[in-house]
């Protein structure tokens, strides 16, 4: 008891604030819940869908029917492991285009019977490699990210772990973005950035800094709708609590968007999403080029 | 994303800036020769850069073209640091040095009489890099053929996404698309080309989905990058791979076109949308 009042009198200065650098690390702990846990946890009626009707199935990636409290979704997601041969075969949850194609497939399933769709991201980028590249990369992160703007049912992504560039983003164009309190959410990861602005990857802490990459960071910017709270010194230590927060604010947020009309829910996902960045403005002063 | 570097033609400086070495079959030309050819080999049709302006005379009726929305210029929220100094720094002294606001020049104007927009990136800004305001010229580029029922063309040249714009670099991807999907539910032409290069977070959103992609010979066109994928696989890669001719080899752009011929084979096209 008296502890107790102790603690409560120095307010919030409990725990210093961690650095965007030991978030990083707690993002990727071996130990952190990944897609699978959830899968356990609060997902009930999982009937997995394979293939993206074009090449193969993609295990990085995977989605289907589910059931979230009662709630009916399509559920797509990407796969990590824990243990190395489940990371073999899940290629450390890095999707090539197949997996892409795969998301996309389904997300029109569920838009033609109006199906809400929940996107868990989890991936340190879409698979640089040579057959990603020849099945067009590119091409199946760009398609998704232009079908998403207009599929006409609700779309909650929520980051439950590494947020990593395209790859992420290729299916997170959500109309409502939820990230736990230490995932990451990066243009670049934090090592690359390094690498080329600082000309060695050591730097890496330095470019975690300065990317903004933290939920807070992306919460301030205007570009996620919500931080859930991790318990303890992370989800890692209590898979049962963060399972349960993170299946509230989805149901929680899917109320919100049911409400929507189709237009009005295509309506504010372009606003959302033609709001976001940051820039200059100048004197208006349009002009007459070439000659 | 931004791991393209690297400068396209390697200028002979000590010989009076005369000759121009083609970097792909080295032959020194003349440099009023090259330039008289639109910056391309007249030896072996290797398609050096040139500016956005430069591209923008290319492409349109004398006295057509507009210049819409250049009053938008980066702005540096992240407050970034690097080694080599602030990002406000950086683009100021680039805006300074190239006389552009952002790395997209954006207009209107007409194309052998047909009326179109277009958004031509400059690779001499950041690399050709998509920041915020990139992104928002490109969407209100987008959002006024919307309105006014008029084709779409972007010529991209970019390294990707602008890293020391963090996060809401890569939202721009998002952005740009949501702008793209709404032609597509108006049934607006947007035809994409891809100028060497086109990578990265750019590869990855508008320019890889045009109802049409087209490219110029010898562009690099990729993902990720040849070094990244290299390190992966632990092989070496063709070195055809993530050209031009590789994409269109593997179904994923429309048609290769020499510089030269870009203006009619635009104009062409677009006279079969009827409008
Ligand atoms: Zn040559």
């Amino acid at each position: 008891m008296k502890q107790k009042k102790k603690m409560t009198n120095k307010k919030k200065s409990k725990k210093p604030a961690l650095s965007a650098w030991e978030i990083v690390s707690i993002s990727r702990h071996p130990k952190r819940p990944i897609l699978q846990n959830y899968l356990s946890l609060i997902v009930k009626n999982f009937v997995e869908f394979h293939g993206d009707r074009y090449y193969s199935d993609d295990k990085a990636m995977i989605g289907g029917f589910a059931e979230i409290g009662g709630q009916k979704v399509m559920l797509i997601g990407h796969n990590k492991g824990k243990k190395t041969n489940e990371n073999i075969e899940r290629n450390f949850g890095m999707a090539k285009p197949d997996g892409y194609r795969k998301a996309l497939r389904l997300m029109k399933l569920a838009e033609r019977f109006n199906i809400p769709i929940v996107t868990i991201i989890d991936t340190p980028g879409a698979f640089p490699g040579l057959e990603a590249e020849e099945r067009g990369q590119a091409e199946a992160i760009a398609k998704n990210l232009t079908e998403m703007a207009s599929i006409e049912v609700p779309i909650i992504s929520v980051v439950i772990g590494e947020g990593g560039s395209g790859g992420a983003l290729g299916i997170g164009v959500g109309d409502k973005i939820l990230m736990l309190s230490n995932a990451i959410y990066s243009v670049i990861s934090p090592e690359g950035c390094a690498s080329i602005l600082w000309r060695d990857a050591k730097y890496a802490p330095d470019a975690a800094n300065a990317l903004n990459l933290t939920a807070s960071d992306l919460l301030r910017h205007g570009v996620i709708d919500e931080i859930i709270k991790e318990p303890g010194e992370g989800a890692h230590t209590d898979y049962e609590a963060i399972a349960e927060s993170v299946k509230k604010s989805v149901l929680k947020n899917l109320e919100i968007l049911k409400k929507l009309s189709v237009e009005e829910l295509i309506q504010s996902r372009f606003e959302k999403y033609s709001g976001m960045g940051k820039f200059s403005v100048n004197q208006s002063a349009d002009r007459q080029v070439n000659k | 994303m931004a791991w393209y570097s690297e400068t396209t033609t390697t200028k002979k400086k000590s010989k009076k800036d005369l000759w121009i070495k083609c970097k792909k079959c080295h032959s020194h030309i003349y440099k009023s020769e090259w330039e008289e050819n639109l910056n391309v080999c007249p030896n072996c049709n290797y398609h050096g850069s040139i500016t956005s302006y430069e591209r923008i005379n290319l492409l349109f009726d004398k006295n057509t073209f507009k210049e819409l929305f250049n009053n938008i210029s980066p702005k540096d929220s992240l407050k970034f640091n690097d080694l080599k100094g602030s990002y406000k720094d950086k683009y100021e002294a680039t805006i300074k040095k190239t006389g552009l606001s952002e790395a997209v020049v954006t207009g209107h104007g007409k194309i052998n009489g047909i009326p179109a927009i277009v958004a031509v990136m400059d690779f001499r800004f950041l690399g050709g890099s998509l920041g915020s305001g990139t992104g928002e010229k490109i969407l209100q580029a987008a959002n006024y053929a919307y309105d006014n029922n008029l084709p779409y063309i972007i010529f991209s040249a970019s390294g990707g996404a602008r890293m020391q714009e963090g996060i809401l670099s890569l939202m721009q991807m998002a952005k740009t698309c949501a702008g793209i999907a709404r032609l597509n539910k108006k049934n607006i032409p947007y035809i994409s080309v891809l100028i060497n290069p086109t990578t990265g977070g750019v590869s990855a959103s508008y320019a890889m989905v045009g109802d049409l992609n087209i490219s110029e010979p010898g562009a690099l066109i990729a993902f990720a990058g040849r070094r990244v994928i290299e390190q992966t696989i632990g092989e070496k890669l063709p070195d055809d791979f993530q050209t031009s001719e590789y994409l269109l080899e593997h179904g994923f752009i429309d048609s290769i076109v020499n510089r030269k011929d870009m203006k009619d084979y635009l104009s062409n096209v677009l006279s079969f949308y009827n409008r």
